[in-house]
């Protein structure tokens, strides 16, 4: 086989490198594993039954009869995250469940996957401006695809869902098996959602603030006396 | 309209405990805190006041006070009426009613929780929507969210200039957080809230008799495939019996009522549909009638009607998606919910051609509905109430009310009886299967019901069989409203006066309360006259109806847990707001 480099390579994965003579062609079908394996995991991707907010509601609308997720192989809804492939992060993230939804995507196995469905959870959409409201779950976890809308239809998340398979589709079995799973340190409730990897700043800055606040009674006191 | 009264009598027996709330555009009475246990106990005993709708405080920052405000109703129907507590908004301290009216628990955490009012002898005063060790009360008016710009909309950065900026390029996190000064992450302890939450529950079911047998707490939620979204659950068991129960809110706290006093009047609309998702317009409802109520406006004949048949859709849209999860709950996975939906979708079709949306509607305006039913939506809709709805609510009754498996899974599972339905200010399908039968709009009839010919469906046994078949009773009534308010409906305008962007509200404040399919809704809306609410409080059925979880589940197994979260029906949207 031809080995290929950069942008070629992508396309290699679609198309083998082989002539086929004319007389076997009927008959003989040569394709890359990568193509082959790529495209049983794109057809049996299994979403997690995970709903936050209202975009669940038509989560669900999207799954029943009408529009049937099992078109798409993607009907069997795994409660647990360990038997899931794709998180469809599905409504408003809050402060205080995105310590568990972290949880939730460290504990999915690789190769894992991630929609945020909605404007809230693409970058908190309507109720952004709430103080327990997260601006988007991709603030804390990597997300692939986004669907806009609030809610999305069912037609935009099969379209979501699509963009997913086209995804997956053109990922090369190497990258995808050979990843580190990494693990994602679980943010902390304090007075506030707090990332463990943010600490030294935020103290940087609660110290700073002290220091402007004492400075500023200093001042006040000063004129007084 | 919800209507409330003075009663001269109460003022001769309490008088120089309660005055006259003479503020413009304010109702009822302001009661000397000292004695409201007192008067409380009296409304409650003597004069049948014996519901407690709505419970919230408000903060009125220039005048340094703070208030709760609390609505009181006959359970046998008829006006309400409001009285009010003041206390110095420095040491903010109410007697708890939760002794007199049991259902006021829920309300007053939330009072403490998002306005920091203490209410001394509340048997379990613990934040509930916010975690402990949360930064402040947030409802209060001084309280600055971190993503603050100004104290009302619209922003004079986004109009009239319309120059546009990120939030996260002006926080130094560039998320939407902030932290006190001081503040040391490296030193700080973790609240162990889980923990003291569970010794809580454990301490709750101490056991009483000789007999040594261990208790176990089990966790359901947030992430559980029966909790109906983010709900949870603290349950602590004898063998596989339910001894105590603890539910644990706020995974979907979205700030509903802080927004909503940053947003102006007509801006929350679209917010009210994404309290109750399932069921938009009956919020929108709701609140439109608050905020009429304080202009004194009246939309016209048709918008009322338009109103009332996008209000009963959206019963038969929640009842249908409530039973198909119910059975979903009870384990007979999708099958029924596929039936329901189906309609459901039906349904949503002609919202979405009305309306624009399919969920979220944004429909009614103050004074009228935002457009016309088009012709071809109002053939399906025809075609909808008088022939296939009718047709698959029998086809449901048919297939699932005789059945054995769901007859022997809930026949006497959760019982809940009339007085303590009421006590517990439970509301909706929840009371009336109760055998109590409270519907707000026979009891306290709004917009044009007293017009239409329906009965108040009632069931005497208050568990969850009944809860079920109330919602069949119910979705069946819906139909003979619809089938009426479509022969009447006139033609006419659907807007009071002309459609406008920035309403005025005079001074005052205002209760809405609508029968929503979950339950009561209530508004409680305060105005100064600003383009911004002053106070925006929304009374959500399935969140005071949680109150009744424990009562309900206590003695079954830890199975029927989620068989009668299911028969309550919640939506987490509105639960927490």
């Amino acid at each position: 086989m031809v080995r290929r480099e950069g942008k070629d390579r992508l396309e290699g994965l679609q198309v083998p490198g082989y002539d086929i003579p004319d007389e076997v062609k009927g008959h003989v079908v040569i394709t890359t594993l990568n193509r082959l394996y790529n495209w049983g995991r794109r057809n049996s991707i299994w979403p997690m039954m995970f709903g936050l907010a209202c975009c669940a509601i038509e989560m669900i609308a999207t799954a029943a009869s009408r529009f049937d997720l099992a078109r798409f192989g993607m009907e069997v809804m795994r409660p647990s995250p360990r038997q899931a492939d794709v998180m469809i992060v599905s409504g408003t993230v809050t402060k205080r469940m995105m310590p568990l939804i972290v949880r939730l995507y460290n504990q999915m196995p690789l190769p894992k996957y991630v929609i945020a469905m909605g404007a809230c959870a693409s970058g908190g959409g309507p109720f952004k401006e709430g103080y327990n409201v997260v601006s988007g779950v991709d603030k804390y976890i990597p997300v692939d695809v986004y669907i806009p809308g609030c809610p999305p239809t069912p037609e935009a998340l099969l379209y979501g869902l699509m963009k997913l398979q086209q995804k997956i589709e053109k990922q090369s079995l190497k990258e995808v098996y050979l990843q580190k799973d990494e693990y994602i340190p679980e943010p902390v409730l304090g007075p506030d959602i707090m990332d463990p990897r943010d600490f030294p700043m935020i103290r940087e800055y609660t110290m700073k603030k002290l220091q402007e606040m004492q400075a500023q009674v200093g001042e006040s006191t000063a004129e007084q006396s | 309209m919800t209507t409330l009264v003075t009663v001269p009598e109460l003022e001769t027996r309490f008088a120089g405990v309660i005055t006259p709330d003479t503020r413009k555009g304010y109702e009822g009475y302001i009661v000397d805190v000292q004695h409201l246990k007192d008067f409380a106990k009296a409304l409650r005993d003597e004069y049948g006041y014996d519901y407690l709708a709505s419970l919230t405080g408000v903060d009125y920052l220039p005048e340094g006070k703070m208030e709760v405000v609390y609505h009181v109703y006959k359970s046998t129907g008829g006006p309400g009426l409001v009285f009010k507590v003041q206390v110095p908004r420095d040491n903010p301290v109410v007697p708890s009613l939760v002794d007199i009216y049991p259902g006021a628990n829920f309300q007053e955490r939330e009072a403490w929780d998002l306005l920091g009012i203490r209410f001394e002898g509340h048997p379990n005063l613990r934040r509930i929507l916010l975690w402990e060790g949360f930064w402040g009360h947030p409802l209060r008016k001084d309280w600055r969210e971190p993503y603050f710009e100004e104290e009302g909309k619209p922003y004079s950065s986004r109009w009239p200039e319309g120059k546009h900026f990120h939030h996260e390029d002006r926080n130094p996190f560039g998320k939407n957080v902030d932290y006190p000064p001081g503040f040391d992450p490296y030193t700080w302890e973790p609240e162990t809230a889980d923990e003291i939450l569970y010794q809580a529950v454990l301490k709750r079911s101490e056991i009483r008799d000789d007999l040594r047998t261990e208790r176990v707490v089990i966790n359901l939620g947030p992430q559980h495939p029966s909790t109906h979204g983010v709900f949870r659950m603290i349950v602590t068991l004898d063998g596989e019996t339910i001894v105590a129960l603890e539910p644990v809110m706020g995974y979907l706290h979205r700030n509903h009522e802080k927004i909503g006093e940053r947003n102006t009047w007509i801006m929350n609309i679209p917010y009210t549909d994404r309290l109750d998702y399932i069921s938009a317009m009956a919020n929108n409802f709701g609140y439109v009638l608050a905020v009429e109520k304080l202009m004194g406006i009246q939309p016209p004949e048709r918008a009322e009607y338009i109103r009332v048949i996008m209000a009963e859709l959206t019963r038969i849209v929640n009842h249908l998606w409530a039973i198909g999860f119910l059975l979903n709950d009870l384990g007979a996975f999708f099958t029924p919910a596929l039936y329901a939906i189906e309609e459901r979708e039906l349904i949503l079709d002609v919202f979405e051609a009305v309306t624009g949306s399919r969920m979220m509607n944004n429909y009614f305006r103050f004074g009228g509905v935002a457009r016309d039913i088009p012709e071809d939506a109002w053939k399906k809709l025809v075609e909808l109430v008088t022939d296939r709805l009718p047709r698959k609510v029998d086809e449901l009754d048919r297939y699932l009310t005789e059945s054995e498996l769901i007859k022997s899974r809930t026949i006497g599972v959760g019982v809940l009886t009339a007085e303590e339905a009421i006590a517990l200010s439970t509301s909706g399908p929840v009371l009336r299967a109760s055998g109590v039968p409270y519907d707000v709009r026979r009891a306290d009839p709004y917009s044009i019901y007293d017009r239409f010919d329906f009965d108040v469906a009632v069931r005497y046994h208050g568990d969850v069989y009944d809860r079920y078949l109330i919602r069949i009773d119910e979705m069946r009534q819906s139909l003979r409203i619809l089938q009426q308010a479509i022969r009447d409906i006139p033609d006419g305008p659907i807007m009071a006066g002309k459609p406008q962007y920035q309403v005025r509200v005079p001074p005052g404040e205002a209760y809405g309360r609508v029968e929503a399919p979950k339950g009561e809704l209530g508004f409680y809306v305060v105005s100064t006259g600003k383009p911004n609410p002053w106070r925006y409080h929304v009374r959500a059925p399935s969140f005071v109806n949680l109150t009744a979880l424990e009562t309900m589940c206590r003695g079954h197994k830890i199975a029927d847990v989620v068989t009668i979260l299911g028969s309550i029906d919640i939506v987490l949207g509105e639960v927490d707001r």
